[in-house]
Parts: C-alpha cells; structure tokens; sequence
C-alpha cells in the first residue's frame, strides 16, 4: 500500500473544503466578496443619509431648544425665511457663476492641452494642471488670502502700473464690491475659480481628444469655417466633457465651507449653515434641512446633465 | 481654538442641572493610594505640553518621572467633544470649560473632589474656588485650571491712548487718526458675541435693565440684535479663526476688533502696533475646571495630576503658552516664560469685570424667561447676511 507522498496535495484541509465549496457554489463566493462593501455603502453612506433627511422632518421646540421628534415640514419651512433663503441663493448663484467662468477659461487651456501639446509639453501641461492639487487646500486659500489682502500683492501691482484706480473703481461696487479684494464676494469668487478650475479642464481635454480629426477634417473640406466647424462639430462632440465638468465644480462650490470663511466678507454659505446650525447652535433638523437643499439642487443638476450624455465621457 | 461657542445636545440641560444633582452626589476618595502608572486626560489643545512643539514648554515629563504616572492626553475640539468622550468613559480628567463641567455633572459623570487630598488646594484663587461652573450647593466638582478673558484689541498707531470703550467696534464713529472706523474694526462671528453687545448696552443703556449678558429676555435679545445690525455696516469681516484675524490685522488695515490674548501676544511678538485693553464696560471670558471621571480607572495617579496641576510652575508656563491666566495667583511671579507683566497682560486684575461664558437657557433666574441659545444661532446668521 502506498500512501500520497508527504506534501502532496491532498483534499482535506479546511481551505481546501472551502476552496472546492466556492468551485461547487460560484454564487456563494460572489456574495461574500460584494457583502462588505455593500454593506459599508448601504449602512454607512445610505444609512447616514436617511438619518440625516430623518432629522430634518423634526423640529426644535420654541421654548425649550429641544428636539420634538414628530414629522414636521415646519423645519422645511424655516429654510424660506428671508435670512435662510438668502443663504441657498447665495450659494447657488455663486456655484453657478464659478462654473460659468470655470468652463469658459477651461475650455481653451484643454483645447491646446488636447490638440497641440505634445510630447515633453503635455506632460509638463499635466503637471501644471495637477500640481496645486498636490498641496493642501488650506495652505493655497491662505495663500489667496495673501495675495487678495489689502496690503497684498494685486494691490502692489495696480499701484505700480497705475491701474489702481481700476481696482477701486470695481471694489466701489455694490455686491461685488468690499474694502478689500480678499474681503468681497470677487475674492471668494476668484478663489473658488482658481479651487475648482483643474477639475473642469481634465473632463473637457477628454472628452476634446475623443474628438476624432477626421470629423473636423471633413468639416473643412465640406467648406465649414473654423468657427462653424468649432459650433456643429467640436462643441456639442465635447459637451458631455463640459457638462461632467461643470458638475465637479457646481458641487465642490456648493459644499465648501472653509473658504468663504477665511475669504469673503463673513456672510454664510451653504455648508457654514449647516455646520453653525449643527455644531453652535444644536439646531440639528434645521442643519438637516439646509444639507438637503444640495442634494436637491444637484439631483436636478445630474438628471439635467445626464440628458445632455455627460455620463458618457466619463 | 476654543470654541466657546459648541453646545449641542442640551440647551434645557442646563436648567435641570442645579436642582438635581447635589442629592445624589457621590463619596469623593478618602486618601491617596499608590499610582496606577497611567493617567488619561481629555483637554482642549495646548493645555498639557510635553515639550513636543517647544522644549521650554514641558509640564509633563517631570511629572512622570516623580509620580510613575504615564500621561496620555486626548485632545478634544469642542465642548461637545468633550462631554461625548467622558460619557464614553476611559478617562480619568477632563479640562472642562464653563458649559461643559456643569454638564457634566447633571449626567454623574464626574465625581465630587476631595480637596483635602490636594495640598494646594489653598493657594487657588479664592474666588474661583467655589465658582458656580464647578462648585454645586458647597460640593467642589473640579480642580479650576485657567481662565482667560477676551479683550478689545488695537492698533498703537491709530490709537496712542487704549480705547476706554467698546463703542469703537460697536457705533460708527472718527477714530483718533481722522479717520471712520468703517471697514477697519472686526467682531467675534459666533452667536455668544451677542452677551458681547447685551454686555455693551448693560452700561449704556441702564433703561432696558440688563442683568447677565447670558439672560435676556425678548425686548432686550431685540435692542442687542439691532446694535449687532448697525455693527454689521461697520463689520466687513467677522474673525473665527484666531491666524486669519492675525493675519487681517496685519495685512488688511484692521484697527481695532474683541480678540484673544493668544492673537495679542503673537501679533506682538511678530513686532505688529498691537496692545490689548478691557474697556470700561467689562468683557466677556471664559474659566476652565479639571474635573474627574465618576469611574476614573487611576483615581490614585488623578489626584496626583491635579495637585501637580495647579503647581505655580505649570500654571505659569501654561499661562504663558495659551495666553490665559493662572488659577493660582502665586504662579504670576517668578516665572521666566510669562514674565512679570504676563499676568496683567494677559487679564488677571480684571476678574470682577469678567462675565464668564455660558449657555443661555430658556429658564434663568434673573427673570424667569430668556431667549435660549438655539435662537441666538439662527439670528447671528441673519445679522451676518445683512438681514
């Protein structure tokens, strides 16, 4: 009789068993491995949100500051009060003017980034593109803040090129005007601009290189001009790049509450609302309600987007 | 930094508190034992040094090495903070500021201190001694460790006199360079400034019968809202973050705004025109308590900390790194880092003119209802948009 040779596989160890239990059952194996993040995504991301938009159907008792728990839409209401609303129309308008001007400065620098640059200068275009992003957030607002100051280095250089009386002139204006440049709504405005800016033009030089050349080739034989063949041809193939894009710096500006805090003139934004009115004030389904109002915003913007194919460049 | 300004959970706690609590109130520990090897403190940043960010400012090391007692510190943001990790127990003391500690005790969650146990306890301040953020119907709930006011800060340049009044961050008026004070004063963006302004009217308008800055009832919330409003014209940027109002002071053309000493000291130290005042009205401020756990796992190494805690030396050194003052006097003379003016500068003669921070509650004694915190919140937002 001769028995396996010693260190030969046999077929009865415990991971064996489970090995051929997964060979057998390929579905069981699928389960386990998808089950953990699953479970991460529906408990800790969906499961936070529902408890979320849960508060906001509560409200705070007048008298006692306590939370009632009984659904309500009063806190709903609350968001319409004058001070509340002005702080969403604030933030969107805010939102949507970044991405504006995001799009429009964008677009040309992904253009050359996509049609011209080759080689050694576009990675170094790449570099350029990504290398803010590779500092701390907090360290470049501040830098902005520097720059913007009073004292700062625009101010320095209007004085020098006699261009100061532009810089006041503007500064004077209601709105968008303010004591300084690091103190108005332009300087929160530029900051989120320069913030969010290498989020817009990565989608767009994309969706700009999947533009093939023999389309724009056949555009000009057919006797388009460059700025009919950039209208019919190179414009509505990169939308979806555009769209993807406007759809990263809408919802970064929508959400950011750390530099309109050190830039801006101290009026509130959408996401210092929520963390004044949870973490100050206690006022936890008025925070719930005013963090619903992104996520309402941004729905009808990606089903908006989503029309447009964004969805496709990605 | 601090943030006076964090309670949540219980803006009605806080009236339940002074009924409940002194019936039930637990046996403190009769005599010291030997120490555990370990203590674990919960504190505000920067209150317990180990000489990590600057080797002069270490009052730990030596009290490991004589004691045994290992420290480790758990820093916390936020009162809130604070209160949810005691609830969560595993600590021994906790750095409690004014809202937190009284609390604090309301949940049982730290125990009476035997003062006996703690031979310096003399030395503290007597009048922080029994102060009722701690101190419940004659029962001492914590060790006081520092206290600090805010301060009306200004340029030396604008300003060769201190401001004797806090009318200058608060009405439109020419400062003494010729000048508006429009656009170049700050103001404190947190709803607790409004006991600021309540405080402001307390003296200037005695009509309105302003006891307590933290109690007020609609007519007076209402005229401290319409001052903060007018002050909003003025205000172009409120400060949150003590190293942007720094940097504002600096760089922006801002003269005069309520800070902290912290931002004094350094704005002074980085050779600004900057001095500090407590104008005629009084100021607002705030006072910390170590206070322990009702389940302390090393009660023996506690005790240790908090008589170590209230040494001169290291109520010194602290004063002199946080920008606060000392709980006990003594500590104010002879210490190489604060310096002999550190005290004064810093606010210790001020202490009468004091209101200390905490939470306005719907339920106050001074007249029987007040416009509770939660509300304070939502209108500063309003003040901040303009509205």
């Amino acid at each position: 009789m001769s028995l396996a040779a010693p260190g030969a596989p046999t077929r009865d160890g415990p991971l064996r068993r489970l090995s051929d239990l997964f060979m057998r059952r390929p579905r069981l194996f699928l389960a386990l491995l998808l089950t953990p993040p699953l479970l991460w995504l529906g408990v800790a991301y969906l499961g936070s949100l529902a408890a979320l938009l849960a508060q906001s159907f509560f409200s705070i008792d007048e008298f006692s500051g306590l939370i009632v728990r009984e659904f309500t839409l009063k806190t709903y209401g609350e968001l319409l009060q004058p001070a509340n609303f002005d702080i969403i129309v604030r933030t969107v308008v805010m939102a949507a003017l970044v991405t504006l001007f995001g799009g429009v400065i964008a677009f040309p620098i992904a253009y050359f980034a996509a049609r011209y640059a080759r080689g050694r200068v576009k990675a170094l275009f790449y570099l350029l593109i990504m290398l803010p992003l590779w500092s701390s957030y907090l360290v470049r607002v501040y830098a902005w803040k520097l720059i913007l100051a009073k004292e700062g280095v625009i101010t320095y250089i209007a004085d020098h090129t006699g261009t100061r009386g532009l810089l006041d002139a503007w500064l004077s204006l209601p709105v968008v005007g303010g004591p300084s440049l690091s103190i108005s709504y332009t300087g929160t405005f530029l900051v989120f601009l320069y913030l969010w800016l290498p989020f817009m033009i990565l989608p767009i030089q994309a969706s700009l290189e999947r533009v093939p050349r023999s389309l724009i080739e056949a555009a000009g034989d057919l006797g388009a001009d460059a700025r009919k063949t950039f209208s019919t041809v190179i414009f509505p193939l990169a939308l979806p790049g555009i769209v993807a894009g406007s759809i990263f710096t809408f919802a970064l500006t929508l959400g950011d509450y750390i530099t309109p805090q050190i830039v801006g003139s101290s009026t509130l934004f959408l996401g210092q609302a929520v963390y004044t009115q949870q973490g100050v004030a206690g006022n936890i389904p008025l925070a719930a309600a005013f963090s619903v109002v992104p996520i309402v915003i941004m729905g009808i913007y990606l089903t908006v987007a989503k029309r447009m194919g964004a969805f496709d460049a990605l | 930094m601090r943030s006076i300004g964090r309670i949540a959970a219980g803006v009605a706690t806080a009236a339940l508190i002074v009924s409940q609590t002194a019936a039930f109130a637990q046996e403190p520990l009769k005599a010291i034992g030997a120490g555990e090897g370990e203590v674990a403190i919960v504190a505000w940043a920067g209150y317990i040094e180990r000489g990590d960010t600057d080797k002069a400012y270490d009052w730990v090391t030596d009290f490991e090495k004589e004691t045994g007692c290992k420290v480790t510190v758990k820093t916390a943001g936020t009162s809130d903070e604070m209160v949810a990790l005691m609830n969560e127990g595993g600590f021994d003391l906790v750095t409690a500021s004014g809202d937190a500690s009284l609390r604090l005790i309301a949940g049982k969650t730290v125990q009476p201190i035997n003062t006996d146990l703690i031979p310096s306890w003399k030395e503290v301040d007597p009048r922080l001694q029994s102060a009722p953020w701690h101190t419940v119907n004659g029962v001492h709930y914590g060790v006081p460790y520092q206290w600090g006011s805010n301060v009306l800060m200004y340029n030396t340049n604008v300003f060769k006199e201190a401001p004797k009044s806090w009318s200058i961050v608060f009405e439109e008026q020419t400062l003494p360079d010729g000048k508006s004070n429009k656009d170049r004063v700050q103001a404190f963006d947190g709803p607790i400034y409004i006991a600021d302004a309540a405080l402001y009217l307390m003296a200037h308008k005695p009509e309105l019968g302003i006891k307590d800055p933290y109690e007020l009832n609609e007519d007076q919330y209402k005229a401290a809202l319409e001052l903060l409003r007018a002050q909003r014209q003025i205000v172009p940027r409120y400060w949150h973050d003590a190293m942007v109002q720094i940097d504002d002071f600096t760089n922006e053309g801002f003269v005069a705004s309520s800070s902290w000493p912290f931002q004094v000291n350094l704005l002074v130290a980085n050779k600004q025109p900057i001095a500090s005042t407590i104008p005629e009205e009084g100021a607002t401020g705030w006072a910390d308590t170590t206070m322990l756990h009702a389940d302390a796992p090393h009660p023996n190494c506690a005790y240790k900390w908090l008589e170590h805690s209230i040494a001169p030396k290291v109520q010194g050194d602290l004063a002199a790194w946080f920008g606060s003052v000392p709980a006990v006097p003594a500590a104010c003379k002879g210490n190489a880092l604060l310096g002999d003016e550190g005290c004064k500068t810093n606010g210790a003669e001020e202490f009468e003119r004091i209101h200390f921070w905490r939470t306005p509650v719907s339920k106050c004694p001074s007249q029987g209802t007040c416009v509770p915190y939660y509300r304070w919140a939502t209108d500063y937002i309003a003040i901040l948009g303009g509205r």
